[in-house]
């Protein structure tokens, strides 16, 4: 086992000099520099455009800024925002727990109600409710997170009035800390209320960024399941006389989660992605939107330390994702 | 305090606040987080409107509404004779705002003006390098070399000495990185050893004191009881930072906010329907135009450039491009500015006599580029587009056109070039509503190769714009900018193609709102009925 482990983190050693790589160069490829695009329509003299550019070092080699920014990154360094003028860092740790207290929301969501719904399609193979829940989940799959996003706040929030059409918080409170995820800080500030209205903030966007996952996760485990009821064992517990729900519910879905388990990790990055928009439609002040705008304004340093923290974590979690199933498939763990 | 305590304290304050029978708190649902609260140390609207439009006050201000400017924190100038010194008189009791850092121990004066742009220009000064500034506006706005010096002459008495005349300078101090600091705040942040809290929490004299910053999420302001003009009419100002316009919409019709900004272009008939909001429009403080290069052949004649200009269909440009936002253009400056000469009368569209006049100039089968931004710009929401149109009425003079495109950056470089090939779409949104900052920065002969797209340099027009620089007086100067564009308006080196309309839903129970033609969203002055 420890030696599947080592194995797994030599892997990550490159990966992470691929990824300062790529998000170093991804940004520069893209045409048109910060300070022209700063100056805008009213320009910027030669003198002044060399002046900022010496400031902000990209004077200095390609080569030479690349080892700069690795330098600075095994400091912990990663820069600092063009625009804002504060270390990346702290921006992106300020925006971060919203971003994830969303994300865990989401994944939770999607997965108390995917794995049993594709339970209960592959038990139900062939009729009626196997055949509505995945044209459900195909057409959840297909959403364009816009559309749905925009159709849940006109039918919820100015229709009938349930949610709140965005935010995270009521602007009655005024919530800051310690942890970043508003659930909980509202319930350690004591002030009534606030508990509530951040539950009710969250509900909107936790179904939108839950919406393709959830599909994803329900027509994996119906198609798992598939594949492990048919197996010998499966039929032996059933010719022991066992309670369906026992078979389906332990033999069958212990084994079946296996492969489950690969796309919820997976699937960590979907939400990331998924995040951009979901958080830019309902005004969550996370990650996502603070990537897009950097983009846009082509901030070199907020994008490229964005894009590596964002990559480290989806390396993070997919490494954690392979020990766990190395841990619940002997197969894996001794290849 | 920790901040993270600062904020607590300030929120629960706000709080009781709030709770209170009378308290009226007015919610902007702004489109985008502001960059910082410095205003001169950024250049967007976005972080203006969060910085100095709420919270400082500048020597000379803009009157709410309008592009004319009144006494501020100065009660009055003078000019020298020649027109390089500026004396300002200060106005005096002026109280700047405390927060739980600070608390100043005097007023306003002398010495807040003097900090307040000498760490623009002065590296010596300790604020001139920190939060990385790079002080874009003043540079932009010339400040260095226009500026020689500026003398404290006392306590409440204050000297631009400038190298030359320049009658802008007045609307200049108007603008948002003229905005004035706490001195006495930033040597304390210094001494400290937290300079970045002036761009963080500011300090400033005007109508709402800052309260606190969720970043990406809220903004929150209070009501400056002492303000110099008398307390705004409510306590408390939020913003919620919304940037999905659909949603702002959404927002404002389930009363979540009192007032939004651009709205999207496709709600605007639903907003003119719903009893929810009360839609308000003004005209931009922007033109765009389409420059021809007057130095290539064969636009370098009067006839070519007005034929065309003839030829083009304004109307089903505004039609399509801005659907309905925007109206059609005959000056190069927008009519909220004074000095807008409205006599001049518009090219008429008349296709069959711009073919003919085209024919008398000896141009036949003219083939030409049309430059199409690739950037969305109130003066110009869709470039594309409009060059498609523009292709089209040229096609029925008998004029080739092609379309080309560049990356935004590469194409402000490009369109530069006096020797430039082609037409270019393009525009400019006003800094400080003064005409010169359209004429002289687009037009005049020390822009050729910059900023003036057209590569026009004509000595009639240049010498009114240089003789208005130099005149005091605003009626005086006015003529002269009326003479120039009557000017403009013969010799046709741009089509003027349009001034965007700007539209503001508010809810019905909002005030005295007005829109500002610099594009700013001011609250000072606004109230809302029960």
């Amino acid at each position: 086992m420890l030696r599947f482990v080592l194995s797994r983190l030599l892997t990550f050693v490159p990966t992470f000099f691929g990824v300062t790589l790529v998000s170093f160069a991804f940004i520069r490829l893209l045409p048109g520099d910060p300070i022209t695009l700063l100056a805008g329509e009213r320009g910027i003299s030669q003198e002044r455009y060399d002046e900022l550019a010496a400031q902000l070092g990209f004077d200095q080699p390609l080569w030479m800024q690349y080892f700069d920014y690795l330098a600075g990154i095994f400091q912990g360094d990663l820069g600092v925002s063009f625009v804002t003028k504060r270390p990346v860092l702290d921006e992106f740790m300020a925006l971060f727990p919203a971003t994830l207290e969303l994300s865990i929301c989401a994944i939770t969501l999607a997965v108390l109600i995917g794995i049993p719904a594709g339970v209960i399609a592959a038990v139900n193979r062939g009729k009626f409710f196997d055949q509505a829940l995945m044209t459900t989940a195909l057409i959840g799959y297909s959403m364009p997170i816009f559309w749905w996003a925009l159709l849940l706040i006109i039918v919820f929030s100015s229709g009938l009035g349930w949610t709140p059409v965005s935010g995270r918080m009521s602007l009655m409170f005024f919530i800051e800390g310690p942890t970043g995820f508003m659930t909980i800080d509202a319930l350690l500030s004591g002030q009534e209320g606030a508990f509530k209205s951040a539950v009710s903030h969250l509900i909107l966007p936790t179904i939108v960024l839950a919406t393709i996952p959830l599909a994803i996760i329900a027509r994996q485990t119906r198609s798992a399941m598939l594949e492990v009821l048919g197996e010998d064992y499966v039929r032996t517990a059933r010719a022991k006389g066992l309670a369906p729900l026992r078979v389906n519910g332990f033999h069958a879905l212990r084994n079946a989660l296996i492969p489950v388990v690969t796309v919820i990790g997976l699937s960590v990055g979907t939400l990331l992605a998924g995040a951009i928009l979901t958080e830019t439609i309902f005004s969550w002040p996370g990650i996502g939107k603070w990537m897009v705008d950097s983009i846009f304004r082509r901030d070199y340093q907020a994008v490229q330390g964005g894009l590596l923290i964002i990559a480290v974590i989806v390396m993070i979690v997919n490494l954690t994702v392979d020990i766990l199933y190395g841990a619940i498939n002997p197969k894996i763990r001794n290849r | 305090m920790t901040p993270l305590r600062t904020t607590l304290a300030a929120g629960a304050a706000l709080l009781a606040l709030s709770a209170g029978a009378s308290a009226q708190t007015l919610i902007y649902c702004s489109e985008g987080s502001p960059e910082g609260f410095d205003p001169a140390l950024y250049t967007a609207g976005t972080t203006f409107d969060a910085s100095s439009r709420q919270v400082y006050n500048r020597l000379v201000e803009f009157e709410r509404g309008t592009t004319e400017t009144i006494p501020g924190l100065a009660e009055s100038w003078e000019v020298s004779e020649d027109g390089t010194q500026y004396t300002f008189k200060l106005r005096e009791g002026v109280q700047f705002h405390s927060n739980d850092q600070f608390t100043p121990s005097r007023d306003f004066n002398a010495d807040d003006v003097i900090f307040s742009f000498d760490r623009q220009g002065n590296e010596e000064n300790p604020y001139n390098g920190y939060s990385g500034g790079t002080w874009e506006y003043f540079n932009a706005m010339s400040m260095p070399d226009l500026i020689e010096s500026i003398e404290k002459v006392d306590d409440y008495t204050v000297r631009f000495n400038l190298t030359r005349p320049e009658a802008p300078f007045i609307a200049n101090m108007a603008m948002d990185f003229a905005s004035i600091l706490s001195k006495e705040y930033a040597d304390q942040m210094q001494e400290a050893g937290t300079p970045e809290m002036l761009n963080q929490a500011p300090i400033g004299t005007g109508p709402f004191s800052f309260v606190g910053y969720q970043k990406d999420a809220v903004i929150r302001y209070a009501a400056n009881e002492d303000f110099f003009r008398g307390a705004p009419e409510i306590d408390n100002l939020v913003f919620a930072i919304t940037p999905d316009a659909s949603v702002r919409y959404q927002k404002l019709q389930a009363g979540e906010c009192h007032v939004m900004p651009y709205p999207n272009p496709a709600d605007l008939d639903a907003m003119e329907q719903d009893e929810n909001v009360n839609l308000m429009s003004k005209e931009g403080l922007n033109v765009g135009y389409l420059a021809y290069n007057t130095q290539v052949e064969p636009f370098d004649q009067v006839e070519v450039r007005k034929a065309l200009n003839m030829a083009i269909d304004k109307q089903a440009i505004i039609d399509v491009v801005f659907q309905g936002a925007g109206t059609a253009a005959k000056n190069p400056i927008p009519p909220t500015i004074w000095s807008y000469n409205d006599d001049i009368e518009d090219d008429p569209y008349d296709p069959e006599a711009a073919q003919q006049m085209l024919e008398e100039a000896g141009v036949t089968d003219l083939s030409m580029e049309i430059w199409a931004m690739p950037v969305q710009r109130p003066y110009n929401p869709n470039a594309r587009r409009m060059a498609e149109l523009l292709q089209e009425d040229f096609a029925q003079v008998g004029v080739d056109v092609e379309i080309v495109s560049y990356e935004w950056g590469e194409y402000l470089e490009r369109s530069k070039a006096e020797d430039r090939e082609g037409a270019v779409l393009l525009g400019w949104t006003g800094d400080n509503g003064d005409p010169d900052n359209f004429l002289a920065v687009l037009l005049g002969c020390d822009s050729v190769g910059g900023s003036n797209r057209a590569q026009w340099c004509h000595e009639p027009f240049d010498e009114l714009i240089q003789e208005a620089k130099t005149v005091a007086d605003q009626e005086e100067r006015a003529e002269l900018y009326k003479e120039a564009q009557v000017v403009f308006k013969e010799q046709a080196p741009w089509a003027t193609i349009a001034h965007s309309v700007v539209f503001e839903p508010v809810r019905p129970e909002v005030e005295n709102y007005k829109i500002d033609p610099f594009g700013g969203h001011i609250f000072y002055g606004v109230g809302l009925s029960e």
